[in-house]
């Protein structure tokens, strides 16, 4: 059994879902469907742990060299 | 809208398998018989090699299987039925291993049913997984191979020894491809695809040849030459020789010829098949044409640089371009490059005929193609294209109208491409405006060597001449040589001054105070600065005098502020900026140089402060402009002073000698007293090192500082006035450790970053007694270049030289094919409008450029120094 959460690590980055609306404007953001953001497995371990399911969105939100904090979304599939 | 949207036409599977006989024959047109070709008429004989069935290349003559012409047909295939089967080369490793996993008997594969039902059961989901099956069928080759008797028949297996190139000998006895044929026919479906091969469209048998597809013609055209003889393909050679023997074979079996001789012939047919695929295949006598050249077959034509692949798909080969030496001419400007006269009158652009330019062009035809500024070709309305002669220019001239396109030579201003490989950044090919000079190369400015990473030791490059409207645009607005001064590597210039022109701008602008008007004027020539500023000031006898900031401050627009440190600067603790006393702080304001000293940091590539901020601030152009006159003014500035190195320049005073000779005794005394130490044990290891490599530590240590101290002692001596310490100190060429070595000491010679070991047993040379740890029996150089090696010296010296030169070679193949991979996984990826990186479906990769979606080369290094200095100026306040 674990008894620690992966997402403590320092070298995890934040994962979270994402709701409706939010995911909304992001595709409208970009004007793209879904389908066209990176993916991500279910199986993936942090996946697991924030228990996101096939077709959420995850907001990735990343240390940056260049910008300080950096969104990347990610499509959970199987 | 759920899915990707798709490519227009998407491939779903590509599957590859053997071509069985019966498909052979199925999109066969017709059975070729004769090995002839063509009839004394110059026909095409009926089932030769070259039916009109199996397409046409002769203008005029129409496809008999589908009726187009030549150039439309896309040819058929024929077909040649082998009297005896014979083995495709391409196969023998296959063939190998089958034959030894099936028994020789039942044709079973050599594995208990269970074994068999675990392989295929693992092949299949290495399949579902998208794995290579290659690993399982290994084993599974592997595994039946073992097998002493068959499991199923009992019968005991044979070993089974293949011999170059085709033959099987099974204990002693030869296996003829029949045999071989009939083993592998009997194999059941189900074994073979537990041997990875899907029966529907590779069965084993398969890999033995009955019938043999005919290439159509149009693969293998036969040219007509000047003498009007015909000369046919490598392959109709080839298919000749087997249509041949196959006759013969045939002939002499039906006539009962003794076994002796059908095996010959045999093995005959099995050689012609063999180069017929392969002409290069080992133990092999490549098949010669008559002339003694080796065939060409189907191999050879797709294999290798030249093949279809690298040289055919991956590479093509262009019409309007040219190559030559280069060398450099600092009176051109850096968008300009010198195109001479002969490949000027070779290169053509082509230009439509209308009203408005019909005289011009008319007056480039009737100068004719001999005299330069003229034209090559004339292309009529409806297409056809007349050569511009000497004999016909007249006439041409005349006959030209709207409609009609001319092709002119190259003239000044044209547009044309310019390259340097290996082309590894897009600054390897910019454009620049054509100047046709006199000689045969062409010509640069030195300022845009670095792009291209050229230098005029004998390299070569190439031009294009563009050659449509929009080309021409869209090379002088992205591709032009200004518009890539900045690099978006990191943001700075990558073109500027080079050699020469930073230590001419040194020169003049270090201590250059009494220059005269004629002087002043003449520095200034090639720019356009028309007027001189107030003298700074004047001469006993009353003359006004300027210094050299002055003169460089002439080029300089107008309204430029910046502030930076020189490559001179000391780097002293604290920065006293403005009140620096070496004058290594160079201050500019208002377009006005006001201190410091211009060098390498100023105006060099890579590096140029000052022509980074005009060309972000002021633009391209001004930043073109700006190279232009700086390099020209910096040549006048080095030819006013004068700069020369020559050997007598490293001379050192014999008082210096000694302190330096001093010194390296001393540091040899330390080391002797190291590897006392060492050898009384009473040296302490180093943290996480053994002893022995902690003594190596230390005695590199010490011998480092000491040359390092020799190369202080030296420097001084030498002073700045010194050319060699000029170039160095300015950034131009050398650094001071190069003047160390020539003027002071060479110091440690290394080979992976240690001292040099190897050699002898226990020791480097015979020179030196075995086990001494001392510096010079370990490759440390106590001599200068100047003062000459010693022959111990100048061997560990060549070691350490070679490694270098390794060093390079290596590296170099290394990156070149790290960037080869790089670029074909990135090559498709695309900066879209909203500042996210797409691939070509439209998948995002990066949801922001860089992550913070900046354009390097239009910021200024994400500092707000810009909006500083704004409200420094309208407020007369500081900002933080």
């Amino acid at each position: 059994m674990r008894n620690f959460s992966l997402l403590d690590h320092q070298s995890i980055p934040k994962h979270e879902i994402m709701s409706e609306e939010e995911l909304k404007s992001v595709l409208k953001q970009y004007a793209i469907d879904k389908e066209q953001l990176p993916k991500i497995k279910v199986v993936d371990p942090v996946i697991q742990e924030i228990g996101a399911q096939v077709g959420e969105v995850v907001r990735i939100t990343r240390n940056s060299q260049t910008a300080g904090e950096a969104f990347y979304y990610r499509l959970v599939i199987a | 809208m759920n899915e990707i949207p798709s490519i227009p036409k998407r491939v779903g599977a590509i599957k590859f398998g053997l071509l069985s006989p019966r498909e052979v024959r199925k999109m066969s047109v017709t059975a070729i018989i004769t090995a002839d070709t063509y009839d004394d008429d110059g026909y095409p004989i009926d089932m030769g090699l070259m039916d009109l069935r199996l397409g046409v290349i002769d203008p005029g003559l129409k496809c008999k299987t589908c009726g187009s012409r030549a150039g439309e047909c896309p040819g058929h295939f024929g077909h040649i039925d082998l009297v005896a089967p014979v083995i495709h080369v391409g196969f023998n490793k296959t063939i190998r291993k089958t034959l030894r996993s099936i028994c020789r008997n039942c044709s079973r594969l050599l594995l208990e049913p269970e074994k068999k039902r675990d392989f295929l059961e693992q092949l299949i989901t290495s399949k579902e997984m998208g794995h290579l099956p290659d690993n399982i069928i290994n084993e599974v080759f592997k595994e039946a191979r073992k097998a002493k008797s068959c499991p199923y028949c009992s019968t005991e297996q044979l070993e089974i020894k293949f011999e170059k190139p085709s033959d099987y000998v099974e204990n002693g006895h030869k296996l003829t491809p029949t045999e071989i044929r009939d083993r592998f026919e009997n194999i059941p479906d189900e074994d073979v695809k537990v041997l990875g091969m899907d029966s529907s469209s590779a069965r084993p048998e398969w890999m033995v040849l009955t019938v043999l597809p005919v290439p159509p013609v149009t693969v293998r055209p036969s040219i007509t030459l000047e003498s009007g003889q015909r000369s046919e393909d490598d392959l109709t050679h080839k298919l000749v020789d087997i249509i041949r023997i196959n006759q013969r074979f045939q002939e002499n079996r039906d006539a009962g010829a003794p076994q002796l001789i059908i095996e010959d012939l045999w093995e005959l047919l099995q050689y012609h098949v063999t180069t017929f695929f392969d002409n290069e295949v080992s133990g092999v006598p490549p098949a010669r044409h008559r002339s003694g050249r080796p065939l060409k077959t189907l191999t050879q034509r797709l294999k290798g640089k030249e093949g279809r692949f690298r040289g055919s798909l991956s590479g093509k080969r262009v019409n309007f371009s040219a190559r030559t030496v280069v060398s450099p001419d600092p009176n051109l400007s850096i968008n300009e490059v010198g195109v001479p006269y002969a490949i000027a009158m070779q290169m053509t652009i082509p230009e439509k005929v209308t009203t408005r330019n019909i005289e011009l062009l008319r007056m480039y035809v009737l100068r004719g193609s001999e005299v330069h500024p003229g034209a090559n070709y004339a292309i009529r309305d409806d297409g056809r294209r007349i050569r511009v002669s000497e004999i016909n220019k007249e006439e041409l001239a005349e006959k030209i109208e709207a409609g009609w396109t001319v092709e002119r030579q190259l003239m000044e201003g044209d547009i044309v491409l310019f390259n340097r490989q290996p082309s590894l950044h897009k600054m390897s090919i910019m454009a620049h405006k054509v100047k046709v000079l006199p000689f045969k190369t062409f010509r640069l400015n030195p300022a845009v060597c670095p792009p291209y990473n050229a230098d005029f030791d004998g390299d070569e490059m190439n031009m294009h001449v563009l050659q449509t409207e929009e080309s021409r645009a869209e090379a002088s607005i992205l591709m032009q040589v200004q518009e890539n001064i900045l690099s978006p590597r990191f943001g700075g210039p990558i073109i500027g001054g080079i050699h020469d022109h930073i230590s001419g701008l040194f020169l003049l602008t270090r201590n250059e105070n009494s220059i005269t008007k004629n002087a002043a004027l003449e520095l200034l020539r090639k720019s356009d600065v028309r007027n001189l500023p107030e003298p700074s000031s004047f001469s006993e006898d009353g003359q006004p005098l300027w210094n050299g900031k002055q003169i460089f401050s002439q080029i300089l627009p107008k309204g430029l502020y910046l502030e930076f440190p020189a490559q001179v600067c000391f780097k002293c603790d604290t920065c006293k900026k403005k009140q620096c006393e070496y004058d290594a702080y160079v201050v500019i304001e208002d377009g006005e140089m006001i201190q410091g000293t211009i060098d390498e940091q100023a105006i060099g590539a890579f590096k140029g402060k000052i022509l980074d901020k005009v060309v972000k601030e002021y633009g391209t152009e001004a930043g073109a402009k700006f190279v232009d006159d700086f390099t020209r003014l910096a040549i006048r500035g080095v030819m006013k002073t004068g700069l020369s190195f020559g050997i007598s320049d490293e001379d050192i005073p014999k008082t210096a000698k000694i302190q330096i000779s001093n010194l390296l005794n001393e540091a040899e005394e330390k080391v002797k007293t190291l590897i006392e130490a060492y050898e009384a044990k009473e040296l302490e290891a180093l943290p996480g090192r053994t002893l022995e490599e902690t003594i190596e530590m230390k005695i590199m240590q010490e011998l480092g500082k000491a040359r390092d101290q020799t190369g202080n002692i030296a420097g001084k001596q030498l002073g700045l006035e010194n050319s060699a310490v000029i170039m160095a100190k300015s950034g131009a060429r050398g650094s001071m450790l190069n003047l160390t070595q020539m003027a002071a000491c060479v110091g440690q010679q290394a080979v992976r970053g240690e001292r040099i070991r190897r050699g002898y047993a226990g020791r480097t040379l015979p020179h030196f007694d075995k086990g001494d740890l001392g510096a010079d029996a370990h490759g440390f150089v106590k001599a200068s270049y100047k003062s000459g090696l010693n022959p111990t010296e100048y061997f560990f010296h060549a070691i350490g030289g070679r490694e270098g030169l390794v060093d390079t070679a290596v590296r170099t193949s290394q990156s070149g094919y790290l960037q080869r991979r790089l670029v074909n996984a990135l090559q498709d990826l695309e900066v879209q409008y909203d500042g996210s990186v797409r691939e070509t479906r439209g998948v995002i990769v990066q949801f922001k450029y860089g992550e913070d979606g900046i354009d390097s080369t239009k910021s200024d290094y994400s500092k707000p120094e810009a909006i500083h200095r704004i409200v420094r100026m309208v407020t007369g306040k500081e900002v933080n």
